[in-house]
């Protein structure tokens, strides 16, 4: 790739923009970024590089002396034990998923649409309440909510936690609509309403179609948040009913001998769509990141 | 807009109401016994008892480590990528992908690193260190009573860093280039254009990124469930001391460690909220 090309070698570094410089300084300081960069580039993949190497070990070659080596023999029964372990789990993730986002994003833009369009007494006020509502730690919240879900008999997992992602995924992709439509320009749905169109119409055939830049960013947001969530799949799920994460943990952690082949294969698996999501969708997650730059 | 009222305000003033009895067993807790007002009474026994405090203590020691290691990480990466450079979408990308990683798959493998065996039976980054000659590096990691915490926090850096970069890199392209030039024509070294013009653009950035890392490390839960374990007093802090109350049926203290949380979050985030609500309305 382009990147490794030797930065070092003269006159080569010095094909990149920038001329206003004096080119010696400029090359050896280049030559310690790209060093510097490279140097991290190593450090972060070490996680991923254990990973993939230990998912492939057979039980023997997991021994401390190898520990950093690559397996003796590349075996995939790592891998099929933790799909046959975690598959169940992975589809129950989905149906939790993909409602939730497509949910809360509807939600969103309803709430950001009015937010933005009708200001009225203490707007002000309601929106910093919703701003505060991403920043609560839901600990303050599990205690009560546990309460209404044994109280209306909600079954322990998925439709739960559909309920409560939706729920709290309101603040963040109100606030992400909200932001967005401030931006377009009010004339657009002026007109609309001039036309004679009323609040929902204007919505559905003005507002909405305009809105698919911001439902990407807020459905990849909800999506990778509500697939990595752990805490609310704790407390209202059980391993054989929740989503992935509480099924890894539950492998991984387990009562049973420590199989790091099996829990990493596992991890990977877990962490697939959310990295498809980042490699395929990788402009937009960033900018689902912008948006969300006040959640966590 | 309702629904969030209930679930968000309603909750938590219901969480502050169950923190306010004496609601301590499974009986009480199912409605078969009757609870009784306490008032603050939990919050005292808590705030006195010696493995609460180790909590907040751990808490603070997290929360140090993992700020100052994502800002410093974060700042670096987005300033030696800020010019355009060769490479930088993949540079960027591979900074940034440990951020689309659950917490608890991510913990799988930093369990293996952090292996707390030493010497022949080093597994992980002891492991590591053996072999390259650095033996005095090795350490229990997260078995240390004292620091342990710390050790947990180095995966909360490895995957935050990048976000960090992301917020900063943002912001350092929102500089106007004029801004530079200005500097530049009046004969300021490429260092004194950074440290007087270009820095101090950024801190609103810092500032925001500051929050968002401060308000994630206070809520830190994920790793550590799935490094360590809820029972290891070593690594506890006060988001697992509420699951563990909670999981023992003790739902008026795990009410009021969920409260004593939000408290600490409040006290950071409602004036950085104000702040920029301030800023906001004088800005339009």
């Amino acid at each position: 790739m382009t990147t490794t090309t030797t930065p070092t070698a003269p006159g080569i570094g010095d094909l990149a923009p920038a001329p206003r410089r004096p080119k010696g300084r400029f090359s050896a300081a280049r030559t310690a970024r790209y060093a510097i960069l490279l140097f991290s580039v190593l450090i972060v993949l070490i996680p991923v590089y254990v990973l993939l190497v230990t998912s492939f070990k057979g039980p023997g070659d997991a021994t401390p002396t190898r520990a950093w080596a690559l397996p003796q023999l590349w075996i995939a029964d790592n891998w099929i034990t933790a799909w046959d372990t975690l598959s169940p789990a992975i589809g129950r993730t989905l149906q939790m998923v993909i409602p939730a986002s497509i949910i809360s994003a509807f939600l969103g833009s309803m709430n950001g649409f009015v937010l933005s369009r009708w200001s009225f007494r203490g707007a002000n006020v309601v929106f910093t309440l919703i701003l505060f509502g991403m920043f609560i730690p839901y600990q303050a919240v599990m205690i009560p909510l546990n309460q209404i879900v044994l109280d209306i008999g909600l079954p322990n997992g998925v439709p739960t936690l559909i309920l409560l992602h939706v729920i709290y995924g309101i603040p963040i992709t109100t606030l992400i609509f909200r932001n967005y439509y401030e931006s377009v320009p009010h004339e657009l749905i002026e007109a609309a309403r001039m036309d004679g169109a009323g609040m929902l119409r204007t919505y559905a055939w003005v507002v909405l179609p305009i809105s698919i830049p911001s439902f990407v960013v807020v459905l990849i947001w909800q999506f990778t948040s509500a697939w990595n969530d752990f805490l609310f799949a704790v407390f209202f799920s059980t391993p054989n009913t929740g989503p992935v994460t509480v099924a890894l943990n539950n492998l991984a952690n387990g009562a049973q001998l420590q199989n790091y082949g099996v829990s990493m294969a596992g991890a990977l698996f877990a962490s697939l769509p959310t990295l498809l999501v980042y490699i395929i969708l990788g402009k937009y997650f960033v900018g689902g990141l912008m948006s969300g730059s006040v959640k966590g | 807009m309702i629904l969030m009222a209930v679930f968000v305000y309603g909750l938590i003033a219901a969480n502050f109401a169950t923190s306010a009895t004496d609601n301590h067993t499974a009986a009480q807790a199912t409605g078969v016994q009757p609870t009784v007002f306490v008032g603050i009474g939990n919050y005292l026994d808590l705030l006195a008892s010696e493995a609460f405090q180790h909590s907040l203590k751990n808490l603070l020691l997290y929360t140090v480590v993992f700020l100052v290691g994502t800002m410093v990480i974060g700042f670096t990466w987005a300033w030696l990528l800020e010019r355009p450079m060769r490479g930088e979408g993949i540079f960027r990308s591979v900074y940034l992908f440990p951020m689309a990683v659950s917490f608890i798959a991510s913990g799988v493998v930093w369990r293996w690193l952090l292996n707390s065996n030493e010497g022949e039976q080093a597994l992980g980054l002891n492991r590591l260190f053996q072999m390259v000659g650095l033996d005095f590096l090795q350490n229990p990691w997260w078995n240390n009573i004292t620091w342990g915490i710390a050790a947990i926090a180095l995966p909360a850096i490895w995957q935050l860093s990048g976000y960090v970069m992301a917020l900063f890199l943002a912001g350092f392209r929102g500089v106007p280039e004029e801004l530079r030039e200005a500097g530049r024509m009046d004969g300021a070294s490429e260092w004194q254009v950074y440290r007087h013009v270009i820095f101090p653009q950024l801190s609103p950035v810092a500032l925001s990124a500051l929050i968002i890392i401060g308000h994630m490390s206070l809520k830190a839960f994920d790793l550590i469930m799935s490094i360590s374990k809820p029972s290891n007093y070593q690594t506890k802090v006060p988001a697992v001391d509420m699951y563990v109350f909670k999981s023992s049926f003790d739902y008026a203290n795990s009410a009021a460690v969920g409260a004593i949380l939000l408290i600490i979050v409040a006290l950071l985030v409602i004036p950085y909220l104000i702040h920029t609500n301030r800023k906001e309305a004088s800005g339009r």
